[in-house]
């Protein structure tokens, strides 16, 4: 995390398989020095209720309201959605990708739910294709 | 086509199975068998949400699984059966005839022993999963298709340290 400065809240868990969120969140504070905005969760070994028993106490541990995941289809979204339903106010993004961390990680924007939206719509616009037949 | 996958994950639908066997496998259904989800038209949408809008879910108790069997076999389209305990599958095998049993991912739990990265089992459970066998199931572990499916003797031999 960064060397120096105050230490800021975090604002969002990043959770996904493997260490996908491990690896993300390093890449955010490699690029901009924000790496600390963000807590990565490691899910490997656990099943779905410990994952949201994990999200929730992470939750409540850091302050953080937005969870980040890696696949709709995995389990730490199912986990997160089940979270949703008992802690008001959370917001999940799934398909996360570095592109939409890094919005995330650089906006001053106050009110989590607004920047998350705006990452998110960054992380679709910053995905494209170059080279190839078409 | 058949039921190709029946599977004990106790993370039922998620990206291993519907990514990870579903894609190479061209599956157009799961069957997910849980009590609990089969009540839950709230457990059920998010379990729809996880699937692509191609693949379809279809959800049923244990018991009204078993009388559904038969006719999943002989749907043309190839399906994807997942329990999440074993206890679930054991009814399957005894009174709907699954044969074969892919132990997915059963994770920690206090109480349970690490026998693979993905498989945590107590002593009972290693117990329930020789009944299966000795009901005729043939018992590996495999969390996804790219893995060597373990049989069930060197599963439950095998110890891992987290």
């Amino acid at each position: 995390m960064s060397e120096s400065g105050p230490v800021a809240t975090p604002r969002a868990l990043v959770a996904g398989h493997a260490e996908f969120a491990a690896g993300l969140v390093s890449a955010v504070e490699l690029i901009c020095g924000r790496g600390e905005l963000l807590v990565p969760i490691r899910v490997t070994g656990l099943c779905g209720a410990d994952i949201e028993e994990l999200l929730k106490r992470r939750l409540v541990e850091t302050g953080a309201r937005v969870i980040f995941t890696d696949l709709q289809a995995g389990s730490c979204t199912m986990a997160a959605r089940r979270v949703q339903r008992e802690v008001a106010g959370v917001v999940l993004v799934a398909g996360a990708n570095l592109p939409m961390l890094l919005d995330f990680a650089m906006t001053n924007e106050p009110d989590l739910a607004v920047a998350a939206t705006s990452a998110a719509e960054k992380g679709r616009t910053s995905v494209n294709v170059f080279g190839g037949s078409t | 086509m058949t039921l190709v996958l029946n599977r004990i994950d106790d993370r039922l639908i998620h990206g291993q199975v519907v990514v990870g066997w579903g894609q190479p496998l061209d599956v157009q259904f799961i069957v997910l068998v849980d009590d609990t989800v089969a009540e839950s038209d709230w457990e059920q949408d998010l379990y729809r949400m996880a699937v692509p809008p191609e693949m379809e879910v279809r959800f049923h108790s244990t018991a009204d699984a078993v009388r559904h069997l038969d006719a999943y076999r002989k749907e043309a389209a190839p399906g994807i059966l997942v329990t999440g305990d074993i206890a679930t599958m054991r009814a399957l095998v005894a009174a709907g005839g699954v044969r074969d049993v892919n132990v997915g991912g059963i994770h920690h739990r206090v109480g349970r022993v690490q026998h693979l990265r993905y498989v945590f089992l107590t002593a009972a459970e290693q117990d329930a999963l020789r009944e299966l066998r000795m009901l005729g199931a043939v018992v590996t572990a495999q969390d996804v298709p790219a893995a060597r499916a373990v049989p069930l003797d060197e599963l439950l031999a095998a110890r891992e340290v987290a």
